[in-house]
């Protein structure tokens, strides 16, 4: 399940998948340096339904790591989801909202129409259903 | 089957005949036909109500409904839940 691929990302993924199963809730550090760079080189965007996208066609490594977060991802929306007795579509929409919103000019995100939008530094165009 | 006997019996002088035997197995095979038609139609229409008609759009009304209201009460949670867990958002 964890990276294979890159020895230095294995422990990453290692760690960070640790810290999720043992739900610590405690903020690991920040993103996986090639993931940044994905989103800053528009690779990979925020999708409405809470979840990254693939924009363009990735390698084998961007694919996995985005994978695996988009795993994770449900993992801790399915727990949010319970805890606030809503289903795990309607919290990862709600973050999706968010998401989008956090955005930075230059990445990508899923417009209201299902097409993928450059952020600009104007506000998104999102859902009519996000708060 | 008996289409052939007629034919190939003769051509004129049993006109008669010919339209009883082939109304007795006209009727028959109408009635086959009407239940065959009835059958197909009640499948047909028990087909269009069921898969296409209401499913849709009930479905994405009740979703539309339930979410406006939900994505506003979890808006401030799943704010949180971001901003604690930055190396996967």
């Amino acid at each position: 399940m964890f990276a294979k691929t890159i020895p230095g990302k294995t422990m990453l993924s290692l760690a960070a998948g640790l810290s999720v199963l043992a739900m610590t809730g405690t903020a690991w550090a920040q993103r996986d340096p090639a993931y940044a760079a994905a989103r800053a080189a528009g690779e990979v965007g925020e999708k409405t339904d809470g979840y990254l996208g693939y924009v363009t066609s990735p390698n084998a490594a961007v694919r996995h790591l985005v994978d695996d977060i988009n795993i994770k991802r449900r993992a801790l929306y399915s727990q949010k989801a319970q805890a606030a007795n809503a289903t795990v579509e309607e919290y990862a929409f709600s973050s999706g909202c968010q998401l989008i919103l956090q955005t930075v000019p230059g990445e990508k995100y899923e417009g209201p129409n299902g097409g993928w939008l450059t952020r600009s530094s104007a506000p998104p165009q999102r859902d009519s259903r996000c708060p | 089957m008996m289409h052939g006997e007629l034919t190939t019996g003769s051509g004129a002088a049993t006109n008669c005949s010919m339209q009883e035997k082939h109304h007795s197995k006209g009727s028959g095979w109408r009635a086959a036909c009407a239940a065959t038609m009835l059958a197909a139609g009640s499948l047909a229409m028990s087909g269009c109500i069921s898969v296409s008609a209401p499913d849709k759009p009930i479905v994405i009304e009740l979703n539309i409904n339930i979410k406006q209201e939900v994505i506003y009460r979890l808006s401030a949670d799943a704010a949180n839940t971001i901003e604690s867990n930055k190396d996967i958002f």
